[in-house]
């Protein structure tokens, strides 16, 4: 509703001009968006508003006259000005307000547009595990997972007819006498640790290993170890148990406990079994049978060609997969060989 | 190895109320790990009953059932048992099917109340016209045989009990076993002996060797006569180094095991078979010295210990013929082979019913001639599991002795004294040990007189020598030959919780080394850029070896191939990751996802000319370095590769915007973000390769060289393989980019001058590609060239036939000036030339 203007008043009417203002200010309050104050600004300040037009007519007074209007029109266009600035700052931050307010969205209903991979949990527990052990000063060893018997075996002291050699339950390569096999465990990088490294050594040896098993809930094929092993002098059998203390901590927490028992490993003397005590174990606390470990049997430190009887070793090993089982309560072996993105994905990054 | 409580009790204060946890508990602190617990599966009241009367009573369904009165209680005694359908007079009224008992028989009667194996509960119930208060049991029914023939006649064990005996005691029932785990460096462990002693080094107990118990008498004369000709012993070790043959004549082999041998044996894991059988097996089980037996009338000549001759023959116990090895130890007679030493006997000296003159022989066999035999001949057998891991040297005689006692008590026989003794049996080598050794290796302070001791214990000669001590290991325990093994016996004894906990100082590491670093950060970008790690089998098909792992047919492709696979389909192992990383694709697919982007990286492998190595060396000493590079230079090539897989979109579908399908260049993205993560540069040129879509496959390369390839699965392959449309891939040797990347990055300064921009837009032929020109005008622009980017391809109405128009943008800095409009124009005419030289690009009018 543009208002209508009034006649032209004279520049010296004063009561005419007070009036126009008043029309000018009061269509100003009356505009309710910056739509309607747009007319309401061409109408009473536009060409053909009439403070515009009696301003337009001092020219034509006298000239004692002409101060008298100027300083009279001057100030009602002045008032008029100010009226329409305050008028508009105050629509224009009404205006914001509501285009923010007609912009919300329903944040729910955000759709996910990069959606971030995830590592596999089996490859991040052996990272893991390898800052734990970097971080004591060790450093991380690898071999090939196609690997000649000698090192898989007999550098370990596994002698050809003894049936630890049988129990290993090993995938051997065509020709059988090309003396190859799948390792069977990461131990085969302890010897290339000591026959490569300056002594004193101290490797922790991840990776994958390969045995004869069908795949079931508890068994695969195709598994990884984390190997440690330590050759320095004087080591003894306290320097393996705090060690693996240390790590059972790291990883299970400040409650976690080793326990020993003894076990047999051609590869070392004496031989143990570890249990370690999982406070965080599903269905309570508990001891898990956790791996094997020993003092590194002199005929393994003899095939490295280290012959100074100061030197003593312990070497442990332990499987990734079972670690993860009862770490962190996966119930079957299957979930973590099939490739459901869902198994990977519930861990994110970090394990 | 399964221990019958009863049978360790024999020889252990192991307490009569211990169960059969109590027992594991205790072994498992010395080493012998448990497994678990074997007991019947049924419960009382069981008892035995007497056949009063037995009524045959034909039915209408053809069947005869008698209607039985059994006592189940001594004459002229009441029933002390009360219960439902229990009589108190102590008669029961019983139907039974079976027919071959007698009045007066005496039979075992589950009474109402007991629980059979199979969770059979047995109650008073109304049948064939009577109340049939309880059963008359065979063997199958307790569990304890699979005779099918009917009830169980107490006197074909030779038993004559009281009516209302318990039978379950009666039979052994109430045994139980505990089953251990026992370590292969171990085989004495696998015997009651063995175990016995074990759990009083476990608890510090009284032990009686059993052993011990058994009177050798005087030889009077000559048993069987026994040579012993070795002419090809292995490692210089001859294949038997002592056998006692004794003769036990007037043998009755049809009499009944006794009820608790045959509980013993079941419990232990062995079938009850005959009363000579299981002598035999109840004399290994409980002395560890297995035992073979000869009926003496069906040997022919002396008895003759030798090696196989080539095309030897013999049919073994099985009733399988077997083709003999040079290698093979047999026993022979005249008629030829009648056994392979310690690993089975032949079929023709069998023992039967009808034997009466036994020859018993107790060898001692060469653990590495057993464990070949037994290999060789697939033919793993109670006997040859502890010859293979060495029998105890001294024992011959009393294991013979006991088998002869035993046959004597049993089935009647004679004991004529008569034993052949052939061999020296070899005594264990003294082992010098430094008492300080067993603190040095364990932390702990043993003091001397506790070494002493244990190894006293343990049944080792202990002799203090110039401040070291002489310690002869027992006969039983070949395993123990350095002095390290000592070590672990004090330890283990001692306990290893004595073990005090140290943590030893490493020396400063370096940390991951700069390429595992790189694996991790490759790793972690591939999954920040949306892909999911995956880990598959390195088990292929030849197939999918030659479909994805060469780029075409003519290329050879050697490959690993398994003696022994997991599976038949997938003998070879992994060229390439790609069959995996489908695998895995589809497997979520099925699952219900479509859009996935995978991972892997692992290890491929690639042999070359050789393969191995034919010679090992051998144990415990360093081979030399020319050995060990020649054994390392015959291991396959392994290096890590890197794949991809994609499929659906990405983003995916949202609400009113349709997804952006992934395809070919998605896959080659993934190998630039790797090679972007590694800061390394990868070349890219159009590709071949035969499981590639022919028009969208990129070859990647590495300062000129191919190191992978990315784009769309040929759609041949995708039917084939059935994975989705379109499903993209990208796989690269992962191995040179990681040695690619520089050690350190030196960093360039960032220029603050002003952007220049200058399009161009270029006609060539066809068959030039976007990257090649780029790759001109990139270098023909000159070092004020920031970058150049592809923003129009067309092809079409005004640019001709065969032709195609590219549109570049080019970004000019200087380092050091604002540019001036004429020398970003004077870089971009040179660029255009030499793409006009190189490819006869022109300028678009």
């Amino acid at each position: 509703m543009a208002p209508t203007p009034a006649e032209t008043p004279h520049p010296l009417d004063e009561a005419a001009i007070e009036q126009a203002v008043a029309a000018a200010l009061s269509a100003f309050d009356a505009a309710a968006d910056l739509e309607q104050l747009k007319e309401a600004r061409l109408a009473h300040t536009g060409d053909k508003a009439p403070i515009v037009l009696a301003n337009r007519q001092i020219k034509d007074l006298e000239k004692d006259q002409k101060k008298q209007a100027g300083s009279l029109l001057g100030a009602a266009r002045g008032r008029v000005q100010k009226a329409l600035a305050a008028r508009t700052e105050v629509l224009e931050a009404e205006h914001a307000a509501r285009v923010l307010v007609e912009e919300a969205v329903d944040v729910t209903a955000a759709p996910r547009r990069r959606t971030l991979g995830a590592r596999h949990p089996l490859n991040l527990l052996q990272e893991r595990v390898a800052d734990v052990f970097t971080a004591m000063g060790w450093e991380i060893a690898e071999g090939p997972e196609l690997e000649s018997e000698w090192f898989n075996f007999d550098a370990l002291n596994f002698d050809p007819d003894h049936p630890a050699r049988e129990m290993q339950d090993t995938f051997y390569v065509e020709p059988r006498d090309s003396h190859l096999v799948l390792r069977t465990h990461t131990s085969p990088v302890q010897v290339r640790s000591l026959l490569e490294r300056e002594l004193p050594v101290y490797v922790l040896c991840p990776g994958k290993t390969f045995r004869t098993d069908e795949l079931d809930a508890t068994h695969t094929p195709v598994f990884h170890q984390f190997e440690g092993l330590a050759v320095d002098k004087g080591l003894t059998m306290a320097d393996l148990k705090g060690t693996l203390e240390h790590f059972a901590r790291a990883m299970f927490g400040p409650e976690a406990a080793i326990r020993l028992r003894p076990s047999y490993f051609p590869f070392t003397e004496p031989s143990a079994e570890m249990d370690v005590w999982d406070p965080q174990a599903k269905g309570g606390a508990r001891w898990v049978e956790w791996g094997g470990c020993g003092m590194v049997h002199p005929n393994v430190l003899a095939a490295a060609g280290i012959e100074d009887p100061e030197y003593t070793g312990f070497a442990f090993g332990m499987g990734v997969e079972r670690t993860l089982m009862f770490r962190n309560g996966v119930p079957d072996m299957r979930d973590m060989i099939e490739g459901d993105i869902r198994f990977s994905h519930r861990f994110g990054q970090e394990v | 190895m399964r221990i019958p409580l009863s049978w360790i009790r024999e020889y252990t204060q192991f307490p009569a109320t211990g169960t059969a946890e109590d027992l594991m508990a205790d072994l498992v602190k010395v080493g012998l790990e448990e497994e678990g617990v074997h007991a019947a599966e049924l419960s009382g009241p069981i008892v035995v009953g007497e056949v009063l009367e037995k009524t045959p009573e034909p039915q209408s369904n053809g069947k005869t059932i008698n209607w039985c009165q059994v006592r189940v209680v001594p004459q002229g005694q009441q029933q002390s048992l009360t219960g439902d359908g229990i009589d108190p007079e102590g008669v029961q009224g019983i139907v039974c099917g079976a027919h071959n008992f007698e009045v007066g028989d005496k039979v075992v009667v589950t009474l109402p109340g007991a629980v059979l194996p199979g969770d059979f509960r047995i109650s008073a119930r109304k049948t064939y016209g009577h109340l049939s208060a309880g059963m008359i049991a065979s063997v199958k029914e307790l569990g304890i045989g699979e005779d099918h023939d009917g009830i169980l006649v107490l006197s074909t064990l030779g038993l004559d009990p009281e009516p209302g005996t318990d039978a379950m005691e009666l039979l052994g029932l109430y045994d139980t076993a505990a089953e251990i785990n026992v370590t292969p460096d171990r085989g004495y462990a696998f015997s009651i002996r063995g175990v016995a002693r074990e759990y009083s080094h476990a608890t510090g107990t009284e032990f009686t060797d059993p052993a011990s118990l058994v009177t050798l008498p005087e030889s009077t004369e000559p048993g069987y006569p026994v040579e012993i000709d070795d002419a090809a012993p292995i490692y210089s070790v001859p294949g038997c180094s002592s056998f006692v043959a004794r003769t036990v004549t007037g043998v009755n082999a049809a009499a009944p095991t006794p009820a608790w041998m045959a509980s013993r044996l079941r419990l232990a894991g062995m079938r009850p078979i005959s009363l000579a059988v299981d002598i035999s097996n109840y004399v290994m089980l409980e002395l560890g010295q297995p035992l073979h037996f000869y009926d003496a009338d069906k040997l022919t000549g002396p008895i003759r210990v030798r090696r196989a001759a080539a095309g030897e023959k013999l049919t073994t116990l099985d009733d399988k013929e077997r083709q003999l090895h040079p290698e093979d130890l047999l026993i022979t007679d005249d008629s030829g082979p009648i056994g392979i030493a310690g690993v089975m006997g032949g079929a023709s000296t069998e023992v039967s019913d009808s034997t009466t003159s036994i020859v018993i022989e107790a060898a001692h066999f060469d653990p590495i001639t057993v464990a070949r035999s037994k290999r060789r001949h697939k033919l793993p057998s109670e006997a040859s599991k502890r010859f293979e891991r060495g029998v105890d040297t001294q024992l011959q005689a009393v294991a013979a002795q006991r088998a002869a006692d035993l046959l004597v008590e049993l089935a009647g026989g004679t004991d004529t004294g008569a034993a052949t003794q052939v061999g020296e049996p070899a005594l264990p080598e003294p082992i010098v040990l430094d008492p300080q050794l067993p603190e040095r290796i364990t932390g702990v302070p043993y003091g001397l007189q506790q070494i002493t001791q244990t190894l006293t214990d343990i049944g080792a000669e202990v002799r203090e020598q110039d401040g070291a001590l002489l310690v002869t290991p027992p006969s039983w325990r070949p395993d123990i030959t350095i002095p390290e093994a000592l070590v672990e016996e004090i330890a283990r004894l001692v306990g290893y919780d004595q073990i005090p906990s140290r943590l030893p100082v490493a020396p400063a590491g370096r940390g991951l080394t700069a390429q595992q670093r790189r694996r991790r950060t490759v790793s972690a970008g591939l999954a920040g850029a949306g892909f999911t790690e995956v880990l598959n089998y390195p088990f292929y098909s030849v197939e999918a070896n030659e479909l994805f792992g060469r780029a075409d047919v003519e290329q050879p492709l050697p490959l690993v191939t398994l003696a022994n696979p997991i599976a038949a389909q997938y003998p070879t192992l992994r060229t390439t990751l790609l069959p995996g990383l489908l695998d895995a694709l589809r497997r979520n697919t099925s699952r219900g996802f479509k859009d996935l982007a995978l991972f892997e990286t692992g290890a491929v492998f690639l042999p070359g000319d050789r393969q191995g190595s034919a010679e090992l060396p051998g144990l415990g000493a360093h081979p030399g370095e020319a050995v060990i590079q020649s054994l390392k230079s015959g291991i396959p090539e392994q290096p890590l590769h890197i794949a991809v897989a994609l499929t659906g979109s990405e983003p995916a579908a949202e609400l009113g915007a349709a997804g952006r399908p992934r395809d070919w260049a998605d896959a080659l993205e993934a190998a630039h973000q790797v090679a972007q993560v590694l800061n390394v540069e990868l070349e890219v040129a159009q590709g071949a390769h035969q499981a590639f879509h022919p028009g969208r496959t990129a070859e990647l390369k590495l300062n000129g060289s191919s190191v992978g390839y990315a784009g769309e699965l040929h759609p041949k392959v995708i039917e084939a393989e059935d994975l989705p449309e379109r499903t993209s891939v990208m796989e690269l040797n992962l191995q040179e980019l990681l040695s690619a990347a520089a050690d350190q990055v030196t960093a360039e300064p960032i220029s603050t001058f002003p952007l220049t921009t200058q399009d161009v837009a270029l006609v060539v032929d066809q068959r030039v590609t976007a990257g090649e020109l780029e790759v001109t005008l990139a270098e023909g622009a000159g070092e004020l060239l920031e970058g150049i980017e592809l923003f129009d391809v067309y092809a079409g109405e005004g640019i001709g036939e065969g032709k195609k128009s590219l549109a570049f943008a080019l970004r000019f800095r200087a380092a050091d000036r604002t540019l001036t409009a004429e020398e970003a124009s004077e870089a971009r005419a040179a660029a255009v030339a030499l793409a006009a030289e190189r490819h006869g690009a022109v300028q678009r009018g």
